[in-house]
């Protein structure tokens, strides 16, 4: 029955359902256009039909980011987004703005994130993770966007750093790491990018020479998120300078902070995502055990090449939701606010905007949970993930663009979330592998 | 050295025992969630529901993180989380579940039998329900936000003729009875209550938990049995008919006076003096 019920309600619509449940003879009230307002996942019209579980999209209910909507999800993702929700308003969003003149969030919040089970999420339970699936982590992820603050790296350390160590990882290091990355007393991160690597990843210069079974580490990274904070972390290093591409060169260590040799530089003064601690990390002579190096030696590419899916992933829906908050925040402002007599959302041409916004919005929305309900299922191919980081971070900035035209002046001004949102979505078409560099894997895929 | 430390040993055990000795029966409800806007039907025969986002009362969840603080601290031995209602009374149990619960009861109420549900009814289920299970506590909130009755608690310890400490803000185990600080109009007041009891929360009893992901997934675990009124021998026949719901008269405009005469004056001319 319970099966049934979720294929039902996942390809029936309701006007369908209507005519299925008539058919089997469950009544449906006559008053049937009883709208499904702010329904919970139960939002049964009548107590006697039996397709009781009926879960709107977010296009049908009062905001787009209620509780209780969304196909993909059930009842329980529901009581822990509520759980979530509720951390992130009381723990988080107090904090924010001190944050955000500190450059950091405080390791205090980790823990409380840790006590709450949000962190390492995804990870199997075995593994010292909570073991929930990933589109409870995308809770996180979302709950994060809505609450509108950038801050904590909590998404970057749970859903791109731990699968790293729990997929390629020996046990001793899942077990050195990933318990206590889970509870947030250690604090990961990844180190990619370099002052003149970004795109071109196969151009990083930070190499690691083999010292009898130990390395030695040499180099820089930059644009590190957590970088300050960190604990741990994941550094793309040459390990090879011979291999017939720099792709088959490569390899990923996991250096510990307090290592001799390793070094941050300084926060970044970044435009946006104050609270972000990014940070530029330096290695002079860093000497690595053999225990240090994650995974298979000059595998490391491949590596990267398998996990970037995820992380485009995650900067698509984190840019949907990002869209659903800027949008719930700009229409309550245009409701209130007065010019010319009437309020601002009384004008034709702020409605309209309205309407388009919200129509691409949820257009997006669809094609995203389509893309985490494949992912669960661990089917998203690694085009359509690029697919959905481009499409997702440029509407996020298009709306962004917008709603803070709405918000006129104050839109200006830092006290005002959509200020906030709007200067954090400026990175999203950039990290993660640019939109140009998406384009071209996709164009790829089409025309070989 | 075994022999002396083993008969200590022996002697405390019952005192141990008596130690996690409750078995908590809390009393969880559905109501439309209290951010909601009310709408009242066109026909005035009540409010709207359908569609209508709804949560674990408020109260209710203060009950529940009462029994769960109990049982960390090794007072209780099981909570057992009960709801009457329609289906969708189960996902509220799996909220309890989630916040510590160890198993739920659903007693299936629907359609016209759930609209003209009173406190008597749902008293009699939760009597019946604690014989049954053998539970020595009960905790329910004071009231539920959407009939305001304030009355099943207080009902429940006069079916079971149990002592009950209603608006409790403060519930401490002392040896073989409860000492509670109830909310009064007065101030404070604090009773002992001897046990089995009923206890019904106050706002300020605590301040409820996060149902936190390993609860959540564990939780899923946990049973839920589902029963139906007439299996606790409770009549659902309504014995209140509501004849019709309103909105609250609109607020009329006060009047400003300028001074204790004309208040005076204006008090005369309405007839309220």
């Amino acid at each position: 029955m319970a099966a049934l019920r979720t294929v039902l309600s996942r390809v029936v619509s309701r006007h369908t359902a209507a005519i299925l449940a008539a058919s089997s003879s469950c009544r449906l009230p006559v008053s049937s256009s009883v709208l499904l307002h702010r329904c919970r996942s139960t939002g049964a019209p009548d107590e006697d039909v039996t397709l009781e579980f009926f879960r709107p999209e977010t296009s049908s209910v009062p905001s787009l980011m209620d509780i209780g909507t969304r196909r993909i999800f059930t009842e329980d993702h529901d009581i822990f987004r509520t759980s979530a929700r509720r951390f992130w308003a009381e723990e988080v969003v107090p904090h924010h703005a001190k944050w955000e003149k500190e450059g950091q969030v405080s390791r205090e919040v980790w823990l409380k994130a840790g006590e709450q089970g949000l962190l390492g999420v995804n990870t199997a339970e075995e593994l010292g993770g909570i073991g929930a699936d990933l589109l409870s982590a995308a809770i996180g992820w979302e709950e994060q966007s809505y609450s509108n603050c950038s801050g904590p790296g909590f998404a970057l350390h749970s859903d791109i750093v731990m699968p790293y160590i729990a997929k390629y990882g020996s046990p001793g290091q899942q077990e050195k790491y990933l318990p206590d990355m889970t509870a947030g007393r250690k604090i990961g991160a990844i180190a990619m990018t370099e002052p003149g690597a970004g795109s071109d990843l196969q151009g990083v210069r930070t190499n690691a020479k083999k010292d009898g079974e130990d390395w030695i580490l040499n180099g820089s990274k930059v644009f590190i998120t957590n970088g300050w904070m960190a604990d741990v972390i994941i550094v793309v290093a040459i390990t090879n300078t011979q291999a017939k591409s720099a792709a088959h060169g490569i390899s990923l260590f996991l250096v510990e902070e307090g290592m001799p040799g390793f070094k941050k530089g300084r926060k970044l003064e970044k435009i946006g995502m104050k609270a972000q601690d990014t940070a530029e990390l330096f290695f002079d002579d860093v000497h690595l055990p053999a225990s240090a190096l994650l995974g298979q030696e000059n595998k490391g590419f491949i590596y990267l090449m398998q996990e970037l899916p995820q992380e485009r992933l995650i900067i698509a829906d984190m840019a949907i939701a990002s869209s659903e908050f800027m949008f719930e925040e700009t229409r309550n402002y245009v409701k209130e606010r007065k010019a010319f007599g009437k309020t601002v959302s009384r004008l034709q041409t702020i409605q309209h905007k309205l309407a388009e916004m919200k129509t691409d919005i949820c257009v997006g929305r669809a094609f995203l949970d389509q893309c985490l309900e494949l992912h669960n299922q661990g089917r998203l191919d690694s085009n359509t993930a690029s697919m959905a980081k481009f499409w997702a971070s440029d509407l996020q900035n298009r709306v962004a663009t917008q709603c803070l035209q709405m918000h006129g002046g104050w839109g200006y001004m830092w006290e005002y979330p959509i200020a906030k949102a709007f200067v954090d979505s400026r990175v999203q078409p950039i990290y993660g592998g640019s939109n140009e560099i998406t384009k071209e894997l996709i164009a790829r895929h089409i025309v070989s | 050295d075994l022999d002396g430390s083993h008969l200590v040993f022996m002697h405390s055990l019952p005192q141990l025992c008596k130690m996690a000795n409750l078995r908590i029966l809390v009393g969880v409800k559905r109501v439309i969630d209290y951010a909601v806007k009310i709408r009242v039907k066109p026909d005035s025969s009540g409010v709207v529901t359908d569609g209508v986002k709804h949560s674990m009362n408020p109260f209710c969840e203060i009950a529940m993180e009462e029994a769960v603080r109990l049982k960390e601290k090794k007072l209780a031995k099981e909570i057992i989380a009960v709801s009457c209602g329609p289906t969708q009374a189960q996902e509220t149990i799996r909220t309890a579940l989630a916040m510590g619960a160890d198993r739920g009861v659903h007693v299936e109420v629907t359609g016209k039998e759930y609209e003209n549900m009173t406190p008597l009814h749902v008293s009699k289920i939760l009597a019946k329900l604690a014989t049954d299970q053998e539970a020595n506590l009960i905790i329910l909130g004071k009231q539920s936000i959407d009939g305001d009755n304030n009355q099943t608690g207080q009902m429940t310890a006069a079916l079971l003729d149990w002592p009950q400490a209603t608006f409790a803000s403060e519930l401490t185990k002392e040896n073989d009875h409860l000492k509670v600080v109830r909310e009064i109009d007065g101030g404070l007041e604090t009773i002992k209550v001897t046990l089995p009891a009923v206890i019904t929360a106050d706002l300020r009893l605590n301040e409820p938990r996060y149902a936190t992901l390993p609860n959540i997934m564990k939780a899923k675990k946990k049973k839920i049995a589902k029963h139906k009124a007439a299996d606790f021998g409770v009549d659902l026949a309504s014995t209140v008919k509501v004849v019709s719901v309103e909105d609250p008269p609109v607020r009329q405009a006060g009047q400003k006076v300028e001074s204790t005469e004309e208040l005076v004056a204006k008090l005369k001319e309405s007839g309220v003096i």
